[in-house]
This record gives structure tokens, C-alpha cells and sequence, in this order.
């Protein structure tokens, strides 16, 4: 479409523009509170200029936590967020790419049924099947571990259906080829449909990594202990109740890291997160 | 020794019949084109030699065993597919060398089979490059290339030039033909183009809706069609095919219709139902007084070798196959003679061949 109307390119940039200031000011606003002292923080009105302790800020942060609120140091938290993103993403990938090809490629009892059941779990989300999952890890004993965090997370019908979905565009004569030429199913599935799914499973590393990382509600009911919380956690126990001061600064800090690897993910998983969701190499 | 056997064999997806008792020996070395239109199973049967789909009865043997139970990669047997079915992510090396991985052959022997395949192919300056960066030619000629390098006991191609346009198809014709007479394995091809069939086959099968029609030589198939639906299938434009009852000299159509029978012109018994077949080639034009019928020319295709003339003869249509330099204009009545050695004639109710001796 070729149009010149110079009101209405002023107009679309007018919203755009806004959108963005919209969306960037409170990150600006974070990240400026960030650098700042407690004291330039609770000033009012506070300042929209960069402050000069952000080393210090970030520091405090990532090593001893906010004192007064007593938690756990953000660099700890870190890491507990970031295992169990890494781990629930891969998890989700590698059992899904499993699951999608036993139903597309395999002939077997109830195998719609199998998977009309996958789909149904589809609607869903976590929070529904909460209490019950709860009682499960509870008396599993996987209160306060990795794997109490992780497990129930790591399969996704989403990813099942996805894959299921792009598997069923490879074409049969593939399967057929790779039958005369002496694969097994197993060795089919590495060396072709896994190689074929690079896209996909890389557009899909970015969904379920983000997903990991912020998820709230599970963490927050399956970690008792301090040293077990997830950064999303953490921010939210920074903030003291009641008559205790909280630290905004450290705070803002902390929100600044947690904000981090995510935007890191996408920006580094950029080229393959859009040729994943637009292009299938066939 | 490598001989593929069809014993009686028959297919059925759950209820509805797609293969009918065939049975067929293609001895080593032979070339066998099978041929017919869409949806008569020829694709079907490749793939139960192939092992790709289950036989519901009868026995099929490759090289003197029977392979009904036998898993594809353990027939012995390479395939071509229409589309290809290269693995897009491997180079065309890779490709050709996959089934050889598989098989645990050491590596300087499947740089060898490569090598040698290639060189057969004229693929040497295409090795490192991925399919998606060739043409439809060339990965033909590399999916043929992965069944050369198995040096496997014979070869299924599965209308491997479907996808290709029309000069190139004729270009890979004749390629798959020297390649065939240079290695000399036995082959299966199943195509729906009877030119292909024509000129590929050392004995070629027509298929029609899951019977064979007809096994024979090509030329045998075109010269003595084995049913009306053979006449129809094979010749490009088909034989013109004509229902009626045979009379004294002439062979009526109803309405007073007749085609008038040349004297020498072998003919079933006056009285006789039948169907009276003609080539468009075996038609020649000719005074009104001998003609045996007259054409209502309605179409005339010039093809440059000769001229086609489309045309009515009453409701019936009928092509004839005419001279280069035939001087004829759409509208025209074109009084016709027919060869009399070259009318065959068919059973209405079996759509069977019927012999009878000259006049």
C-alpha cells in the first residue's frame, strides 16, 4: 500500500511514540531508582536523573539481600530462577519433542485418545490444578527442592501440540526413506526430525524460558525456605509490611536483574525465536 | 539373482479392495514399467515390494526369498519417490551416504560408493550442496543417486518424474533409460504417463482399478490392446472405440448408423455385439464412395509431425491422425477408410480383446 498523507504518518508515529513511552517509563523510572540512594528514593518528588549508587545498589543486592526485610541474597535467587528456567524449558522441549512424535509417527491403542487428553490439559493452566499438585509434592517430600519447583511445570501440552503440528507438515515419504535406509524409528527421530525441529525448539526456548522465569504462584507456595526463592519471589518479600522501611532502592535493584535474562534470552534468540515462528525449513 | 515375484497378491484397506489376486515375475534385469490411472493401486503394490505396506494375502519374493514378513531395509531393495524425499538438512553427500551409515559400511568404502554414484550422475560439483539449493532435476537425480550407492537388488521408482516439467521429464526419460541399461538392475517403475511406460519399459503392466489389464511388451500392448480400456489408456490421442452389432459388411451403430467394414477386415460373425477399436493413425482419407464413415471435423490440432482432425462421427467422437500438410478446416466433413489389419475388435460385456481371421 502506497498512500501519502502526511497527517495520518504523523498520527501512526503519535501513537507509536506514545505506546513506547507507555511501556519504557516505568523500566526507566525502575532503572533510575535503582542508582539511588534510600533517601533521594523517599524525597518527593523523586528524581528522574540517574542517581550515583548503582554499583553500590546492585552490590547490596545481589550479595546480602535488603537487611531490614531479612531475605535471602538476589544472587542466590538468581540462580534458583535461572535452574529452574533453564530446566523447565529444556524439560518441556525434550519431553514434548517425545510425546509429539510417539503420537504423529507411531500407531497405537487410544492414541487419539492420548491425545485429546494432552489437549484437553491445554485449557488448564497451573493455578486450577494447584491444590491437588500441592498435596502431591507435599507428601512426595518435595517441599523446598528443585525438583518439587520443576516437576510439576515440565510438561506442556502447548509445546506437544506445537510440535505435533509441524511434524505432521514433514512429508510421510521422509518417514519412508529413512525406513528403506535401514533407520529406526529412534534414529530417524535424531537424525531428521530433530535436525528439521531446530527452529521451532529454539522459538519455543524463548516462550518456555520467560515462562519459567516469572512464574509466581508455584514458587511461592512450594518454597518455604529463603535459600529455595525464586528472584519473582524474592522481590515480592523485599517488600516489608507494616511499620518496616523498604529498601525501594535494593528493591528496584533486584527487579533490574530479574528483568535481565529474560530480555538477554530474547534478544540473543532473536534471529531463530522469528525464523521459528515463520519459517519451516523443508 | 534378482527376481521380484508376485504370487496372487491382493490388498485391502479394511473393507474396500484395492489390489485384486496379481501376480507377476520380473526376471533380473528387467525393467518393468507399471502403468495406469490414478487410483488403480499401482502405487500400492511398489509399496508392498517396498514393505511399506502390509500384503493382505499371497506372497511376494525378491531374490528368491519371501519378503512378506521382511522389514523394508532388509529387502534389499532402493526407492525413488515423486517428491524426492531427500533430507533437506544433509548435503546431497549426506544424503546419499545415509543408508550406508546406517549400515555400518566403513567410511572410505561409502566415500567409494558415493563417489562412484556421482560420477554416474554428474553430481560431483553438487556434493556440499543441501537440496533446497537444487533443481528439481538434480534432486531427482540425487534421490536416484541414494538408491544407486545401496547397489541394492532392484530399484522401485514411484513416478519419480511427476514433479519435473515437461522438458525436463523428457530429459530424465532418457537419462533413467542409459542408467538402466548401464547397471542392469532390475527395476519396478509405476507412472499414470503411458509415454513413459512406452518408452522406459521392457514390459510394461496396465492397471485398472486394481486388475491387470494386460502384461506385455510395449509395442505388443499398443499393437494388440488386450481390452477396450488397454485400447483407451495407451496411445496418445487413444483408440477410437465404437459399441454396435455387427452386420452384412458394415457394423451398425443404431439410428441407422454404420460404419461400412472393409472386405479384408477380419470381423466377428454378422449378428454379434461388439466394440470395434481404430487407431487414429489407421484412418486415411479417401473418395466418399469407399469411405467406411465420415467425419464431422470440428477441431484441428497441428502438431507440426502431423495434424490431428477432433471430430463427430453422428453423437460418437472420434480423432484421426492425419498428414502435416492435411488442407482441412474445422466444419469440414472428412470421408474416412479404415486399415483392415488395423481393427480390433472387443467383447461389450468383458470389455475383452476378440480374435478372428482375415476376411
Amino acid at each position: 500500500m502506497v498512500e501519502k498523507r502526511p497527517a495520518l504518518t504523523f498520527l501512526a508515529y503519535a501513537i507509536l511514540t506514545l505506546g513506547v513511552v507507555i511501556v519504557a517509563l516505568p523500566v526507566y523510572v525502575t532503572f533510575v531508582a535503582s542508582t539511588q540512594t534510600f533517601d533521594q528514593i523517599v524525597s518527593v518528588p523523586m528524581s528522574l536523573v540517574p542517581g550515583t549508587h548503582l554499583i553500590e545498589n546492585y552490590k547490596q543486592a545481589l550479595t546480602s539481600g535488603s537487611a531490614q526485610a531479612s531475605s535471602a541474597p538476589v544472587g542466590r535467587m538468581m540462580l534458583v530462577s535461572l535452574v529452574m528456567a533453564l530446566t523447565v524449558a529444556f524439560g518441556k522441549i525434550i519431553i514434548s519433542l517425545l510425546s509429539a512424535f510417539a503420537i504423529v509417527y507411531f500407531r497405537f491403542p487410544l492414541r487419539m485418545f492420548f491425545f485429546w487428553m494432552i489437549f484437553v490439559t491445554l485449557m488448564l493452566p497451573v493455578e486450577v490444578r494447584i491444590l491437588p499438585t500441592y498435596e502431591v509434592i507435599a507428601d512426595l517430600g518435595l517441599i523446598n527442592t528443585y525438583a518439587g519447583l520443576i516437576v510439576p511445570l515440565i510438561a506442556s501440552a502447548t509445546a506437544t501440540f506445537l510440535f505435533r503440528q509441524f511434524f505432521m507438515t514433514i512429508p510421510d515419504e521422509l518417514a519412508e526413506a529413512a525406513r528403506i535406509d535401514g533407520a529406526s524409528p529412534m534414529r530417524f527421530f535424531w537424525d531428521v526430525v530433530v535436525p528439521l525441529s531446530r527452529t521451532n525448539m529454539a522459538a519455543l526456548f524463548v516462550i518456555l524460558f520467560i515462562y519459567g522465569w516469572n512464574q509466581y504462584l508455584w514458587p511461592l507456595l512450594v518454597t518455604t525456605d529463603q535459600s529455595m526463592y525464586t528472584v519473582v519471589i524474592g522481590i515480592r518479600t523485599m517488600i516489608a509490611g507494616g511499620d518496616a522501611a523498604t529498601l525501594w532502592n535494593i528493591v528496584m535493584a533486584t527487579a533490574m536483574l530479574a528483568m535481565l535474562p529474560p530480555a538477554l534470552v530474547v534478544i540473543l534468540m532473536q534471529r531463530w525465536f522469528v525464523k521459528g515462528l515463520v519459517e519451516t525449513e523443508k | 539373482m534378482a527376481q521380484v515375484i508376485l504370487k496372487n497378491v491382493t490388498k485391502a484397506f479394511g473393507k474396500t479392495q484395492v489390489i485384486y489376486g496379481m501376480d507377476l515375475v520380473v526376471t533380473d534385469g528387467e525393467f518393468v514399467v507399471i502403468v495406469g490411472p490414478s487410483g488403480c493401486g499401482k502405487s500400492t503394490v511398489l509399496r508392498m515390494i517396498a514393505g511399506l505396506e502390509p500384503v493382505t494375502s499371497g506372497i511376494i519374493e525378491i531374490a528368491g526369498r519371501v519378503v512378506n514378513d521382511v522389514e523394508p531395509k532388509d529387502r534389499n531393495i532402493a526407492m525413488v519417490f515423486q517428491n524426492y524425499a531427500l533430507y533437506p538438512h544433509m548435503s546431497v553427500r549426506e544424503n546419499m551416504a545415509y543408508g550406508l551409515k546406517i549400515r555400518r559400511m566403513p567410511k572410505p568404502e561409502i566415500e567409494a560408493h558415493v563417489a562412484r554414484a556421482a560420477k554416474i550422475l554428474e553430481l560431483e560439483g553438487l556434493l556440499d550442496r543441501k537440496p533446497r539449493e537444487l533443481s528439481g532435476g538434480q534432486r531427482q537425480r540425487v534421490a536416484m543417486g541414494r538408491a544407486i550407492v545401496r547397489d541394492p537388488a532392484a530399484f522401485l521408482f514411484d513416478e519419480p518424474l511427476s514433479n519435473l516439467d515437461a522438458k525436463l521429464r523428457v530429459q530424465m526419460r532418457l537419462e533413467i533409460q542409459k542408467l538402466s541399461r548401464e547397471l542392469g538392475t532390475t527395476s519396478l517403475y509405476v507412472t499414470h504417463d503411458q509415454v513413459e511406460a512406452m518408452t522406459l519399459a521392457h514390459r510394461m503392466v496396465v492397471m485398472n482399478a486394481g486388475r491387470v489389464e494386460q502384461i506385455g511388451a510395449p509395442l505388443d500392448v499398443y499393437l494388440r490392446p488386450a481390452s477396450a480400456f488397454v485400447a483407451a489408456f495407451i496411445g496418445v490421442p487413444p483408440m477410437n472405440l465404437l459399441k454396435g452389432r455387427v452386420g452384412e459388411g458394415v457394423f451398425s451403430l443404431g439410428n441407422g448408423l454404420a460404419v461400412k467394414l472393409p472386405a479384408a477386415a477380419p470381423r466377428p460373425p454378422a449378428g454379434a455385439e461388439a466394440i470395434l477399436g481404430v487407431r487414429p493413425e489407421h484412418m486415411f482419407p479417401t473418395s466418399e464412395a469407399e469411405a467406411s464413415l465420415t467425419l464431422g471435423v470440428e477441431t484441428i490440432e497441428r502438431l507440426g509431425a502431423d495434424t490431428l482432425a477432433h471430430g463427430t462421427f453422428d453423437a460418437h467422437s472420434m480423432v484421426v491422425r492425419l498428414a502435416a500438410e492435411a488442407r482441412l478446416e474445422p466444419g469440414a466433413r472428412l470421408a474416412l477408410g479404415l486399415v483392415p489389419d488395423e481393427i480390433h475388435w472387443f467383447d461389450p460385456a468383458t470389455q475383452k480383446r476378440l480374435e478372428f481371421p482375415s476376411g
